[in-house]
Order: structure tokens, then C-alpha cells, then sequence
């Protein structure tokens, strides 16, 4: 919302400047975005008088003038208006000026040989109109050599931005009603004159859609000469930021600028038989002021004559019933629309106007008749006519709440005490009356207010906001009590525990192009798909971590990078019960590049390899406190990991806990990555919670009075068997005295059949009691054996 | 016997042995079984006693001090034996160590962190909810219906689901919801944090289309507009580890507050960044935008399903980003997206920094 000091003054007698009016329209939740100051923008602009006017020798459509700027020292310009001529006053932008259109600065300057010492300018130059036939002529006494900022006035313009709660301040009146609460000056009463009509209204006006439309008023002026509004209208609707058109469509503009209140004017030439609100019919269209054709539909609510649709209503008018500088006699239209539906037809066709903002808002239901007589009276004044009757279809919504209000409750939850009195006159200067057992009338421009809280923000706001005073809240006694819930510390441990094992961690976007969700989604139930992405590569819901890592880690190699170690915690989403989602929290890791870069020591670089996903994918299992000696190695990473080297952890069949391993090739051609990818998922929302409460007190310390042995033992087995079943099927052989099985060799080779490896492993033993004997250790070497045999493992000599 | 002449020919020729060899067979030599200062102790026993006692001391004397020779000679040859080997095993140590790779904790986590730990010191705990959030949640609750102007402020992505009660499915525009989710599991008294996901279908230079809030409610009995000052300023003064923090309260309107109020904070330019601290109205100095609060609408306690002539409370709201970026002099919103583990390094936090109100929530540059 943006209007000038001096309209805001046409209605709020202030002495006040535009800084400290400025400084208080924020203080008042109006909020300011800009004060803008014309006269710095016409500084370098001088009234001058052109006291001779040559041909220029050199072009036909130019003229070398001589220009008095009012120091006695003419100054010679050349200039190409039409209208420049002798004894014309007008406005001289000297060297140095910038012109406001354009934002160039004026230098002195040859045209065509001649010399220019500036320019004398349109109005559209100066941005002050449209003109630019010619250049501007002032009245003849203008004062020469006087600043043309001084002359012209400079008026401030506010730029407001207005909350959509506040209709009321849509218009300048009820921005000025605001600042006379505050106590900036003293609001003007409207002054609506009624103007009689002396002939009936010849148009017949009826409501079909009252739900849309319960109010429709309406009067037609006969015999108006439209043209161009008088100097102060423009002046007033450019400080607002809107292009003058002509005396009927600025005084409709005019109207709402200042009271928000939107109202119509059709040329009456146009239209044909009753004019009626009613809702439009599937398929009707209507051209609308913009120059765009609208499909219409039976949710919204149109005013129609018998030929078709003229407008849609409370949002913009027809084009073809629009007003032009042929029209002379006009019908008014001043109606009240349902917010919601004009909400609901604007976000239908996507069409917003200056109408819309204040109906959908809600715009004050008891403001129909006195909008009409004000805009009539404007209308007969500048453009003439005589007015018909004014008819009357349906009435507004206007009784008056009211609401119960204890003055205590400013303190209770303003936290500012503010005398009862005081709290009576800033509500009445709001225009909310009191009546004598405390009840609160709230007037009608305030759709927003209707409860007790709303009154307090009033009077707050207006009181001052800043003398709310800080009160701490209460304080449990003693030091803060952990409020973290194990989920979140566990988030926390797992994501230092990974930047401490040298990852880097990054947050990636949620949502992912669809083709590298669905490549990444099998067995999640379906993605989630925006409706409306932003674009094609942010649109659907990543069901897995990876793929963002995966296009982070191309990235980054793109850019150069020789190793990369990502980490990545956050949610993937998948579907939940009840059309809810399913969102889990998720650590996807990627190791892609160089391990390390060669070096004097280790020799050429080394890249990741499955392994290293493993560690990960272990290490950090064991700080999410997953009972990592407890899991199984199975397959079916899933198919975005090469099938041969990778794998999935689970507690039990079902509950997989990670996978991780090298990213299978066509995954990586899919994101255009060269050289192979260890990557890892943790699904940390299916680690089992910690079961009963937590205790600080560890278990006793006792260690074993006797010393542990280790006895190697190398077993042949075929070469397909995983080492971890050999391994746990030794731990298992003497669960007594085996505390721990570790395999360190597996060779295949020079002394090893075809088709079988060699694994050693070292096992270590517990004597409890008592030591081993010899035929202790050989009992649990059979056992071990016999253990092994199971899986086919042969002793090996 | 000339006892000391046998000595010194004993003590020279230790003192001429070259290796621990040829020190063993001297020592073999004298004090072996067979040895020649052996042999000389064997002969007291057939002495009579007044020749023992003038002979003994002298035959152990000898063995003394040749033992001592011994032991010092191969001190001596070891000694010199190990510098030699050392000097063979001298490496450069120039050369670089083994390098372990350097992790790094993304700003938008740090942040998280030092806003759970300053607010649990003052009683409040980190609620969650879901992102992919249904519209009753998102804005019906938060008093803002289906019609209302101010669901254009928020730029919504939607999905075309719709949940098992007909809700259309959205991704959260803001962390407000939690709210809801928070009065419905927990009841009151409630004072919660939600921190996290947020999305709007916004994007420029300062605007990316996902990005983090963090959500403050407070709902308790007397709760008024002056807690909720004190609470921001406390909080702001804590993330900024400054005293000199000045908030200017400024009436605003949020459907699912009222009263609503803006919170801008005084910063200066320096060294062409916005740091705050002090009065926006100092020399100098501005105010900025950056939270949104105020005390909850009723509509909204109601929603949550408690009484609102019983309780009242406020909520503030604020972005983590923006936050991080005001607090660690990033510039470029849409870097912290994008991946570049240059960034991430550049500005990312080292594991062992937790924040902690004893050592200052905030990370030194």
C-alpha cells in the first residue's frame, strides 16, 4: 500500500513529519518498507522560461533554445518537443541532474553540432505522468530559476505493507484512523455528501447469488464527459504506484485507494437489459480489464445482463463494458462479495487485483451507501452528469459483534498494565465503543477482531508494544533437568561418531528427480511425488540417502576433489498407515575417489573398497549401540550394489539394520561417476532400544585369575564358504573355554587345492579355575575340528 | 704369588677385549669353573688357617675387582654396540606422517545443537514431527482455513494424496505443526523446541526451497506476552554469546497468535557484515527481521486439544539457517545444499566441538 503525505493529510490533521510518521506506522504493526522522497529524485530540475526558439541548422525536427534559468546568464538547449516554443515555462534538467526515467545524468553535450547545456523534459521524464508529446508547460507565472522539487511539492510517498488481517487499512482513511490512535494528529470525519437523484435508476439490479453476493447497490450518472482526472487525482493515484486512465476509472480507484472500498463503473451504452450477480455458467468466459480471456464456472460469482458476462466479480471488470472517453452515461456498481468465494475464484484463475485483495480481506459491510454518495459526488463534480436513484439489492452482513473484554487481560497476556481508561480511549479512537457494562462493540471495517485477545493486541500495539516489560519465565530448582529423548541422542552420538571417523557431513535436498527416487525405491510401498515441484529434479521424496550423496559425491569429483568420505543423517520417506508418511531416520555414507593418495610410504593411491563400507558401516552400528556381534551377514543389499560385493546386517531375518558395499556400475553410470563407489545405509530408526532403565553403575570388574592361551589352526575349506561361518562356527565349538575366534589368513595357492582356500584363525582360550592340561587342549582342539567338519573344513597338515 | 701383578695382566686384557665375545672368554678364563681366579679361591681350603687369613682378602680382592672389570667392560661394549645400531636406524622425519582424514559436522547440525543446549537450560525439551505433513496440521489447526489470504504467504508444495480422513498431503511450510502434534501427545504444561525441515516452493538468491526453522511453544497457566520477550532475548543473548543484544518488538499478524508480533534485532555493519548487537537505532546500526511470535491463538490451544481459558503460552519462530549464517558469516544460503565438501570443511565443525554452556555454546573461528 503506498500513498503520499498529503493525502494521508487529507485526512489526518498532523504536524508530524514524515520520519516520525514513518517511525510509527511500524510501531503499530504497519510495517513501513520504504519512505520515499520525491524532491531528492527532482533535484537538478529548475522552473525555466525558453525565451528563444531557432531551427537547428543541422536537423529538421530540433530547436536551439535559449533558456532563462533565472540568474540572468541564458543558457542555449537543444530540445525536439513540439510544443517548445518562445515565452514557455518549463522544467530545465541541468548537467548533472539524473533523469528519473531511466536513471541516466545529464551531461552538457554537442546534438548535431550545437552545443546543450541540458534538457527541458516531459512529464513521463520526470515520471510524474504519461505525457511525453511535449515537453511540460507550466503556468506562465511560474517562478523562474526556483528548484522544480520546491514548485512542484515534494511529497513524501510511505510504502506500507499491510497484513491480510487489516481490510481497514487497504485505504489511506484507515491508515490515518490508526495514527490518530497512536496520537499522531486527529482523524477528519468522512465527509460524504449525499447527492439526490432526480431521475429512477433505468437499470434493473437483482442478486441470484446471494451467498456470493448480498449486497449490490448501484445509480447511474447520465451526461458525464470522461477525459483525463484533474492534477490532484493523478497525483494521488501516482503516489500509489497507479497509472492514471481517466476521470471515471481513477475516481473508482480513487475511491478504494482511500476507503478500501472497491466499487465499478460500466459504461451503461454497453450493457443490455437487467444487470445481475449471479454464478457464472460452466463455460462462460469473460475478457477481463488485463486483456485476458477467463474461463469461468459455477463457483463463481459474475454481474451479468441479459447479453453475457460483464464481470467477475469482486476481481476485475469486462473489458467490453469498461469505461472509455466516449462513454456518458455510466452505471456505478458498489456491492459486497463473499470473502471466501472471491478467494476461492481469485486462486481459480490465478488472477489477483487491487479488488480482490480488499474483498477477500473482508471490506466493510456498513461502507455501501457512503462509498456511493462519496464516488457520485466526485463523478458529478469532475466529470458532471446527473445521478439516477440509488437502487438497492440485498443488504451486507453488518451487524455488530460484540465482544466481553476485562481490561486486566492487557497484563494477563500483554504483559503490560495498562490503565482501564486508557484502554477505553485507544479502543475508542479505533472506533470501538464501550458500553456501560464493559462491552466491546467492534465497528465494522474490523473483520479480523473476534475474541478478547484481538482487543488486547489493540490496545497493546497502540499503547507501545516496547513497554512490554521481559519477565523470565518460572525456573525449576536446581540445574537443568536432560530433556534429550534416546532417539536424539542417539542422532547426536552417531553423527559425531562419523565426522570422527573423517566423514564429512552434508545435508542434501529431500526431494530428488523421479527417475533416481524410483531407482532407489523398490520395495518402499511408492514415493511420495510432489504435485507442483519446483522443477523436474526436485520432485520426488527420496526413499534412500544414497542418491543425494551419490549426485554430492559426482559434484564434488567434477569439481576436481581426489577423495571423498559424505555422510548424510536425515529422513527418508516412505508411506505409513492411514495415507500418512513413514519418515525414518537414516545415515547414508558414500566413499567415493581415493582412500589415500599415494605416498612414500603405502605407494600408489588406493581406492575404497567394500571393506572399508563394512568398517563404517560396523563401527558406526556399534556407536548407535546396535549389538553388532549379534548380526548377520545375508545378501540383497538391493540392486543399486554390485551383487557380489555387498551386503545387508540384520538382527534376525527380517530386521536389517544397514547395507553397504561397492555401488553397483550401472548405478554409477546412471549418475555419470567414473571408478567404483563403497557406499553405506544405516536404518537406525531398526536398532532395538535399549531395554530397562538406564543405570550408571557398571558391572564389577573381574577380570580372570588365569592367564588366556591362543592356539592356531588353518582349515581347507571350499573355496565358496563365507569365513564368518567358519569363524562362528568355532566360537560355538566350546562356548566354555572359547572367548574369542579371529581369522587372520586366507590363502589360496601354491599348496591349496583348486577350488578351496586356506583360512587361519587364532583362537583364544579361557582356563577358568584351573589351567589347561595337555588333554584339556586336545579335547577342545577336536571339538573345534569337529566344529569345522561341519562346514566341510578339513585340518590342514 | 704376585698377586697384583696377576691383577693388572686381568684388567688389561678386559680393557683390550673389542667384542662381548672375546669379553666372555676372559670371564670364562678367570671366573669360570675351570678359571685361573676360580682356581686360586679353590686353594684356601688347604691353607692353614694364619696363611688364609693373610691370602684370602688378597684372592678376593682379585676376583673383585676383576668381576667389576667385567661388568664394566660390557657395559661399556654394549653401550656402544646399540649407538651403532641406532645410527644405522636413523629415518627423516620430514617425511609426512600417515594422514587420517578430517570429518567435519554441517553448520545446520551444529546450530541444532547449541539451540537444544541453551533451551533445555531453560526447561525445553526438542520436539519432532512429520515433514510430509496433511493441510489440518499444516494450516487448518494454526487457524488458517482453506480460504484464508494467509495460506498465499506460504508458497505450499502438495502431493496428490490425501491422508485416510481426506486431508490433502503437503510438505510443511513451516515448523508450526509441532505445535499441534506436541498439545495432542503431551497435554500442558509444555515447553518444546521443534527444529528442522522446512519447504516452500521458493527459490533465488536468499530463498531455497527446502530449508530449517526451529519452532519454540511454551504453554503453561499466566503466560504472557513479557515471557516470551524474555525468553527470545535470553535465547539470542545465549546463541550470540552477547550481552549487548537490543530487541525491538514490532505488532504483526500470524493467524495462530494473537496478539502477533514481529522480533527485530539491532546489529552493525562491520567489516561489511551484519554482526549484532546493540540498539538498531545507534549510530551505525539497523534492525533486522528475525523471528515471528507471539502469544497462541486460542483456536489453536483448542485444536491442540486443552482448554484455552485455562492455558495460555506463545511461540516464536526462526530460521536455523539464517541463524547459523548471521552467527558463522556465511553468505550464500544455497551453499549450504549443495554438497561441496570445500564448504562443508570451510565452515563445518569439528566433532569434538559439542556445544556446552560451560564452554560456551558457540565455536571460536
Amino acid at each position: 500500500m503506498k500513498f503520499s503525505l498529503a493525502w494521508l493529510k487529507d485526512h489526518l490533521d498532523t504536524d508530524a513529519s514524515a520520519e516520525a510518521i514513518a517511525e510509527k506506522l511500524s510501531a503499530i504493526g504497519l510495517e513501513l518498507e520504504a519512505l520515499e522522497d520525491p524532491s531528492a529524485r527532482l533535484s537538478g530540475f529548475k522552473v525555466a522560461k525558453v525565451l528563444t526558439a531557432e531551427r537547428h541548422p543541422n536537423a529538421d525536427k530540433l530547436q536551439v533554445l535559449t533558456v532563462d534559468t533565472g540568474d540572468g546568464q541564458p543558457l542555449q538547449v537543444v530540445c525536439g518537443a513540439p510544443n517548445a516554443r518562445a515565452g514557455l515555462v518549463g522544467v530545465l534538467g541541468l548537467p548533472g541532474a539524473v533523469v528519473p526515467a531511466g536513471g541516466f545524468e545529464l551531461k552538457k553535450s554537442a546534438i548535431r553540432g550545437v552545443e546543450s547545456n541540458g534538457m527541458m523534459c516531459s512529464t513521463r521524464e520526470l515520471e510524474l505522468g504519461d505525457d511525453h508529446d511535449g515537453i511540460i508547460e507550466l503556468p506562465a507565472d511560474a517562478p523562474v530559476g526556483t528548484a522544480f522539487a520546491d514548485y512542484h511539492g515534494s511529497d513524501p510517498v510511505f510504502d506500507v505493507a499491510i497484513t491480510p488481517n487489516r481490510p481497514d487499512c487497504m485505504g489511506v482513511y484507515g491508515i490515518a484512523r490508526d495514527l490518530a490512535a497512536a496520537g499522531l494528529g486527529t482523524l477528519k470525519p468522512i465527509a460524504a455528501q449525499a447527492v439526490p437523484g432526480s431521475f429512477p435508476c433505468p437499470v434493473p439490479i437483482r442478486i441470484e447469488d446471494p451467498e456470493g453476493c448480498p449486497a449490490f447497490y448501484g445509480r447511474v450518472i447520465k451526461g458525464v464527459t470522461n477525459g483525463a482526472s484533474p492534477d490532484w487525482i493523478q497525483a494521488r493515484l501516482n503516489s500509489a504506484g497507479q497509472r492514471p486512465i481517466s476521470a471515471l476509472v481513477d475516481l473508482t480507484n480513487y475511491l478504494m485507494l482511500t476507503y478500501g472500498r472497491p466499487a465499478h463503473a460500466y459504461d451503461l451504452a454497453k450493457l443490455n437489459g437487467s444487470v445481475v450477480a449471479r454464478r457464472a455458467r460452466d463455460g462462460e468466459t469473460c475478457l477481463a480489464l488485463n486483456g485476458k480471456e477467463y474461463a469461468l464456472d459455477s463457483a463463481m460469482t459474475v454481474i451479468a445482463d441479459d447479453s453475457g458476462v460483464h464481470d467477475i466479480a469482486g476481481i476485475m471488470g469486462g473489458e467490453h463494458s469498461g469505461c472509455t472517453d466516449e462513454t456518458t452515461d455510466v452505471l456505478l456498481e458498489i456491492a459486497w462479495f463473499n470473502p471466501v468465494r472471491i478467494g476461492d475464484t481469485g486462486r481459480k484463475l490465478n488472477l489477483t487485483s487491487d479488488a480482490r485483495q480488499r474483498f477477500e480481506r473482508g471490506t466493510d459491510p456498513a461502507f455501501l451507501d457512503a462509498g456511493l454518495e462519496i464516488l457520485t459526488d466526485l463523478i458529478v463534480g469532475i466529470c458532471g452528469g446527473e445521478p439516477s436513484d440509488v437502487v438497492r439489492a440485498g443488504s451486507p452482513p453488518a451487524a455488530t459483534k460484540t465482544l466481553a473484554y476485562d481490561p486486566a487481560m492487557a497484563e494477563s497476556l500483554g504483559g503490560v498494565a495498562i490503565p482501564a481508561e486508557r484502554q477505553r480511549e485507544i479502543l475508542a479512537a479505533l472506533g470501538f465503543a464501550t458500553d456501560a457494562h464493559g462491552k466491546i462493540a467492534v465497528p465494522t471495517w474490523r473483520p479480523d477482531i473476534d475474541g478478547w485477545p484481538d482487543l488486547v493486541e489493540e490496545v497493546v500495539r497502540i499503547h507501545g508494544i516496547d513497554a512490554v516489560a521481559s519477565t523470565p519465565l518460572p525456573r525449576a530448582d536446581g540445574v537443568a533437568r536432560p530433556t534429550a529423548t534416546a532417539p536424539q541422542k542417539l542422532e547426536r552420538k552417531v553423527r559425531r561418531a562419523a565426522a570422527a571417523r573423517g566423514l564429512n557431513e552434508l545435508v542434501t535436498w529431500s526431494f530428488l528427480p523421479q527417475d533416481e527416487a524410483e531407482h532407489f525405491a523398490e520395495g518402499n510401498g511408492g514415493l511420495w511425488v510432489l504435485a507442483n515441484p519446483i522443477s523436474e529434479d526436485m520432485k520426488a521424496m527420496r526413499p534412500s540417502l544414497l542418491p543425494g550423496l551419490l549426485s554430492a559425491a559426482k559434484r564434488n569429483l567434477d569439481r576436481g576433489a581426489a577423495g571423498l568420505r559424505l555422510f548424510e543423517l536425515g529422513r527418508r520417506y516412505l508411506r505409513g498407515e492411514g495415507g500418512h508418511s513413514d519418515e525414518r531416520l537414516t545415515l547414508g555414507v558414500v566413499l567415493a575417489g581415493e582412500r589415500a593418495a599415494r605416498g612414500w610410504a603405502s605407494g600408489k593411491a588406493a581406492g575404497f573398497d567394500a571393506f572399508d563400507a563394512k568398517a563404517e558401516a560396523l563401527a558406526l552400528l556399534a556407536e548407535a549401540g546396535a549389538p553388532v556381534d549379534n548380526l548377520q551377514f545375508m545378501g540383497e543389499a538391493g540392486a543399486q550394489f554390485h551383487p557380489g560385493q555387498s551386503a545387508t546386517l540384520r538382527l534376525g531375518p527380517k530386521t536389517v539394520l544397514a547395507r553397504f558395499g561397492m555401488i553397483h556400475p550401472a548405478t554409477l553410470k546412471a549418475f555419470d561417476i567414473d571408478g567404483p563407489v563403497a557406499a553405506v545405509e544405516l536404518f537406525l530408526d531398526a536398532i532395538p532400544a535399549r531395554k530397562g532403565a538406564a543405570t550408571f553403575a557398571r558391572a564389577a570388574y573381574a577380570p580372570p585369575a588365569l592367564q588366556s592361551v591362543t592356539r592356531d589352526f588353518a582349515f581347507l575349506v571350499d573355496a565358496a564358504l563365507p569365513a564368518g561361518d567358519l569363524v562362528r562356527a568355532v566360537r560355538g565349538a566350546d562356548k566354555g573355554s572359547i572367548v574369542a575366534v579371529r581369522l587372520f589368513d586366507d590363502f589360496r595357492g601354491a599348496g591349496v587345492p583348486g577350488g578351496q582356500k586356506s583360512l587361519a584363525i587364532e583362537v583364544t582360550l579361557q582356563p577358568g579355575e584351573r589351567s589347561f592340561t595337555e588333554a584339556d587342549l586336545k579335547a577342545i582342539a577336536n571339538r573345534i575340528t569337529a566344529a569345522a567338519a561341519k562346514l566341510g573344513a578339513a585340518l590342514r597338515g | 704369588m704376585d698377586y697384583a701383578a696377576t691383577r693388572e695382566d686381568a684388567l688389561a686384557q678386559i680393557a683390550a677385549a673389542q667384542d662381548l665375545g672375546t669379553l666372555e672368554t676372559l670371564r670364562v678364563g678367570f671366573l669360570g669353573k675351570q678359571g685361573s681366579i676360580s682356581g686360586l679361591l679353590k686353594t684356601l681350603g688347604g691353607m692353614l688357617p694364619e696363611e688364609r687369613q693373610q691370602v684370602g682378602p688378597q684372592i678376593h680382592a682379585l676376583r673383585e675387582s676383576v668381576s667389576e672389570a667385567l661388568a664394566a667392560r660390557k657395559d661399556a661394549l654394549e653401550a656402544a654396540a646399540l649407538a651403532q645400531r641406532l645410527a644405522g636406524e636413523t629415518v627423516d622425519l620430514t617425511l609426512p606422517a600417515p594422514e587420517a582424514p578430517r570429518g567435519s559436522i554441517h553448520p545446520v547440525s551444529q546450530v541444532m545443537d547449541e539451540l537444544a543446549e541453551i533451551f533445555a537450560d531453560m526447561g525445553f525439551a526438542v520436539a519432532t514431527g512429520p515433514e510430509i505433513e496433511d493441510d489440518w496440521h499444516n494450516f487448518g489447526a494454526l487457524n488458517i482455513p482453506e480460504s484464508h489470504p494467509a495460506r498465499a504467504m506460504h508458497d505450499t508444495f502438495y502431493f496428490p494424496d490425501q491422508d485416510g480422513e481426506g486431508r490433502a498431503m503437503l510438505l510443511r511450510t513451516h515448523t508450526s505443526p509441532v505445535q499441534i502434534r506436541a498439545m495432542l501427545a503431551q497435554g500442558a504444561p509444555i515447553r518444546i523446541i521443534a527444529p528442522g525441515r522446512v519447504y516452500r516452493s521458493d527459490s533465488d538468491a536468499t530463498h531455497t526451497p527446502m530449508f530449517h526453522q526451529v519452532e519454540g511453544l511454551v504453554i503453561d497457566k499466566g503466560i504472557h506476552l513479557g515471557h516470551l520477550k524474555w525468553t527470545l532475548e535470553t535465547f539470542l543473548k545465549a546463541f550470540f554469546e552477547r550481552d549487548d543484544i537490543v530487541l525491538r518488538l514490532r505488532p504483526s499478524y500470524f493467524p495462530f497468535t494473537e496478539p502477533s508480533v514481529e522480533v527485530d534485532v539491532g546489529f552493525a555493519i562491520v567489516g561489511g557484515k551484519r554482526v549484532l548487537g546493540g540498539s538498531g537505532d545507534a549510530p551505525g546500526h539497523g534492525w533486522m527481521e528475525l523471528l515471528g511470535s507471539g502469544m497462541v491463538n486460542r483456536k489453536v490451544i483448542a485444536a491442540g486439544g486443552l482448554d484455552p481459558d485455562e492455558w495460555q503460552g506463545f511461540a516464536f519462530g526462526a530460521g536455523i539457517d539464517r541463524l547459523a549464517m548471521l552467527k558463522y558469516g556465511m553468505d550464500d544460503l544455497r551453499a549450504f545444499f549443495d554438497g561441496d565438501a570445500r564448504w562443508n570443511r570451510h565452515y563445518g565443525f569439528n566433532p569434538n566441538d559439542v556445544p556446552t554452556l560451560s564452554g560456551g555454546v558457540g565455536t571460536a573461528a
